[in-house]
């Protein structure tokens, strides 16, 4: 680290001394400890996808276990139903709190939104980077300690002679810890897990200061605000939902804290309390939290979109403004997740026609996205396809997600398996998929490799088939009545599920071949061009990987949708300037450059 | 279209710097020492905003607690004593304003100025620290406490003695707040200066308060139907008053004789044993509402001393200057902050009329 902060306390140094060749960001210093404290975004966002990417596997492991307890309705780990429903219990708490706060939070905004905000910007790092480091820090101690406690409980299912050794632990509540299950649940780690969440919640605090400021302060000149690249407009909406909402989270879990610990009773009614107002105060955050989720993937949608069409994005003002729609109008529809907890009829109806409204910018971007491909030179590269994917994808949770805000469905729907699938249309199908579009977008500028093309997109089909094969029926059957955060069904609903268990492996399929494909390019992937997309945003104009400081020498900021000025060169298999490939043509002029 | 050239380098880049000018200030990524104040200014900004939604959350908590029982936080008030909150704020003010002035001589590369007015700051702080001690202590003491260890509490396991000496207490405290005479103001001082000794001033207090404290007959609400859910819980929070409000003021709690909170907000005397059953079980709230935002706000004054206390140790090893002050600038604005959000605290909490 002391080698790294001197050069870079050097100012000039950087871009007149002649870069090394080979010399990059990731080989720029060699030892564990300048990885450690790094304050380079970019390593920062690679130490961020090991982290997120384990948290995936965790939580996506539980998946697979949660749709083998459900292949029939008997118990299928334990004899004993007790043991198993409280394994089942421990299980999809797990699930959902780690894959919530844990991957699906931090994914775009801390892994792709780190390695790429600042390249976007022409910027050498972001505003804050040792606040970005303490943010990295936050998250892994913070998402330890919470996979720890909840791991604890799974494990203690299994063997629970070890609870008189390492004491209770685990969670039986949901990610959305309501009271009173909360409160009551006495060998639940309430308390502890709350501590976890709220650290990580420093974490996604602490990045979204540092975008804000980033994009506020750092943008080159000749960047306005209406010339960003739209992944950054929706990484600034993220950011400002993250500073708005995670607060009201923090403060909602320390009253539970002292609800649990000190008997408060502030959401406890034979205390004079209200159980309702956990509720607001959860959802006050959480369905905001929905949007840091789904906003950056909406974000690199926007990229590839335009960029795979090979045309500039349609409609560049209506896409970045209805970000900050989004984000805004994502404050006023908390209520929607209350219509049948006893909120009065009025509140009902004036949050449905909220809920409602959000579906106006979100449709916005969809049929922009849609018209920016018309009369485009699509390429269906794997970027494209996992795009495309998302589009679809979301459009059916999108839609279904309006049968939930409308009130005489959702009183039906409330609760059941429908409610499921909607939220993994948007949640998984739409952030994940659309996650792994922007990795292997970003990949070749990340490690200066390029991935096999087609095992990419046969992985992006498997994963597609088998997530609608898992989540589809959800919809039929959770219209049939199937209740959610049961371990156990009717047997009418046995095929179903099959269909469904199925779905989860062949999706699992899909995932490990994509984890393969990415860890056989690190090893021996071709070396990436500088531009293999003809994206002409500035963190193209940089070689692959970058160099320690970004950018070797001066970048132009222009319209990041206009690609006129890039030709596809097929020795380098990427894409150079036109004026540079000019002077490759002419000799002569060479040397004048 | 136009295009731009992005400048790497910088000015920065242009000039070399030696050690002691402001360009050993300016981080790498740059380009001018104004771009990277700025950035700090907004960023702190930004965080102030989350502390602010932060707080939020437990003013919604208290406007939905004092919306759903108005009678209990008129009641319960006048057991905080308003003349020590007074004491506090005229500390944090002034503590504000010390720390203003110190970034003003930070700027104004008074060294010696700008340690002495932070110190000042952080001694107003202990003193804020000290009164909060002396409050705290006291609630302890009269079975106020947090939790269950509040007799209002309908799991309070406390003996009734300590039940007794606090309405005397209390009215006394009532009396400060509605009558506000010189005996009350008295009191007060007497109580802050002698705080160990609060029974004398609570006896002292409660011969004057005649009224309000004789009957306190002193029932604990423990003694209430814990199986019943108290009205004013059975309507969703903040969206009730379709529900209840109608009932309250007109309907069924009068036609059973029970008196409508708002009657007794205009007559400003609310004992223990004129509010209806549901306001009693609540009454605790009013205790933990104000245990959870003064606490909450103690330990951001705590943060700040500490923070306070490193920018003056970094100023005393001559860090600061004109040049370069954007510590000792955001370090102030956070002090603000604490000092604000007292600012609200202080007439919710104690000046309830």
């Amino acid at each position: 680290m002391a080698t790294t902060v001197t050069n870079l306390g050097l100012p000039g140094s950087v871009p007149q001394q002649p870069q090394k060749p080979g010399d990059n960001y990731l080989n720029h210093s060699r030892s564990i400890l300048s990885w450690a404290f790094t304050l380079d975004h970019k390593r920062i966002g690679i130490m961020y996808m090991c982290g997120v990417l384990a948290a995936y596997a965790l939580g996506g492991f539980f998946a697979l276990m949660l749709r083998t307890e459900l292949i029939n309705p008997e118990p299928t780990f334990f004899k004993d139903p007790v043991q198993a429903w409280r394994f089942y219990n421990h299980m999809f708490t797990l699930h959902g709190a780690v894959m919530v706060f844990m991957f699906i939070i931090p994914a775009i905004p801390a892994i792709l939104g780190n390695f790429a905000l600042p390249l976007m910007l022409g910027a050498k790092d972001v505003a804050f980077p040792r606040l970005n480091l303490m943010s990295l820090y936050c998250w892994i101690g913070g998402g330890l300690f919470f996979a720890f406690i909840l791991l604890k409980g799974v494990i203690n299912v299994m063997f629970p002679g070890l609870i008189g050794y390492w004491g209770n632990g685990g969670l039986e509540t949901g990610w959305t810890f309501y009271t009173p299950y909360s409160t009551t649940t006495g060998d639940s780690a309430v308390t502890e897990a709350t501590l976890g969440a709220f650290i990580l919640g420093f974490s996604s605090i602490l990045t979204g200061v540092n975008f804000i400021a980033t994009i506020h302060m750092l943008r080159p000149r000749g960047m306005t605000w209406f010339r960003m690249p739209l992944f950054l407009w929706a990484i600034y909406s993220t950011a400002v939902i993250q500073i708005l909402a995670t607060p009201v989270l923090a403060i909602t879990l320390l009253l539970l804290c002292a609800e649990r610990v000190l008997h408060i009773g502030i959401f406890d009614p034979a205390m004079g309390g209200d159980p309702v107002l956990y509720q607001h105060f959860f959802w006050f955050y959480s369905h905001p939290a929905v949007y840091i989720m789904i906003l950056p993937a909406m974000g690199i949608i926007s990229e590839l979109m335009s960029v795979f069409s090979r045309k500039h994005i349609f409609g560049y003002k209506f896409i970045a403004i209805s970000s900050l729609a989004i984000a805004l109008l994502g404050f006023l529809v908390w209520g929607h997740h209350l219509f049948v907890s006893g909120q009065s009829a009025l509140a009902n109806a004036i949050f449905s026609l909220l809920t409602f409204s959000v579906a106006v910018p979100s449709a916005i971007k969809t049929f922009n996205w849609v018209f920016t491909m018309y009369k485009g030179d699509i390429r269906l590269k794997a970027p494209m396809v996992y795009a495309l994917i998302t589009i679809f994808l979301f459009s059916i949770g999108g839609l279904t997600g309006l049968f939930l805000g409308s009130l005489s469905t959702d009183i039906h729907l409330t609760d059941t398996y429908f409610v499921i699938a909607h939220f993994h249309y948007v949640m998984m199908g739409s952030v994940l998929f659309s996650f792994l579009g922007g990795l292997y977008y970003w990949w070749p500028k990340m490690f200066g490799k390029m991935y096999n093309e087609p095992v990419a997109i046969i992985a992006s089909l498997i994963a597609f088939i088998g997530f609608n094969l898992l989540f589809f029926v959800q919809f039929i059957m959770g219209a049939q009545g199937m209740p959610r955060r049961y371990a156990t069904y009717p047997a009418h609903f046995t095929i179903y599920h099959q269909i469904s268990t199925m779905g989860a492996y062949v999706m699992a399929t899909g995932m490990f071949l994509v984890l393969l494909n990415l860890i056989h390019s690190l090893l021996k992937g071709r070396q990436a061009p500088a531009n293999p997309w003809g994206s002409n945003s500035l963190e193209w104009q940089t070689p692959s990987p970058p160099p320690h400081d970004n950018f070797p020498g001066a970048v132009i900021a222009g319209d990041p949708y206009d690609f006129h000025r890039w030709k596809f060169v097929s020795d380098e298999e990427g894409w150079v300037p036109v004026e540079a490939e000019a002077d490759i043509d002419d000799d002569t002029n060479k040397a004048a450059h | 279209m136009s295009h731009a050239t992005i400048p790497t380098s910088g000015p920065g880049g242009h000039e070399p710097h030696a050690h002691g000018s402001p360009g050993q200030h300016l981080a790498h990524h740059f380009d001018t020492p104004q771009q990277q104040y700025g950035s700090a200014k907004l960023g702190m900004w930004v965080f102030l905003a989350t502390e602010i939604l932060m707080f939020g959350g437990l003013f919604v908590a208290y406007a939905v607690w004092r919306t759903n029982h108005p009678d209990v936080f008129l009641y319960a008030h006048t057991k905080l004593r308003w003349e020590l909150g007074f004491i506090n704020t005229m500390i944090l003010i002034t503590s504000s304003f010390t720390m203003a002035w110190a970034v003003r001589a930070s700027q104004l590369n008074q060294r010696g100025l700008s340690i002495l007015l932070m110190m000042v700051t952080v001694g107003g702080g202990f003193g804020f620290l000290g009164v909060k001690t002396i409050e705290y202590s006291e609630k302890y003491k009269h079975g106020l406490w947090v939790g269950p260890s509040n007799q209002f509490h309908p799991k309070y396991e406390g003996d009734i003695k300590d039940h007794d000496s606090h309405e005397g207490h209390g009215a006394a405290a009532g009396e400060h707040g509605a009558a506000a005479g010189e005996h009350a103001a008295a009191t007060g001082e007497h109580g802050a200066a002698k705080a160990a000794d609060t029974k004398t001033a609570d006896a002292h207090a409660a011969v004057a308060a005649a009224p309000a404290a004789a009957p306190a007959p002193a029932v604990k609400p423990v003694g209430a139907d814990k199986s019943m859910i108290p009205l004013g819980a059975q309507g969703p929070s903040g969206v009730k008053s379709e529900y209840l409000k109608q009932p309250t003021a007109t309907g069924v709690e009068q036609a059973m004789g029970i008196p409508d909170p708002r009657t007794h907000i205009a007559a400003h005397s609310l004992s223990y044993d004129s509010m209806p059953e549901y306001s009693k079980q609540s009454t605790h709230q009013f205790f933990q509402i104000y245990f959870m935002m003064t606490g909450l706000h103690t330990l951001h004054v705590i943060i700040g001393m500490v923070l306070i206390s490193w920018i003056a140790l970094r100023a005393s090893k001559g860090e600061f200057s004109h040049e370069f002050f954007t510590p000792v600038d955001l370090v102030g604005l956070y002090w603000h902050l604490v000092d604000l959000i007292w600012i609200f605290l202080f007439p919710l909490l104690y000046l309830i009329h």
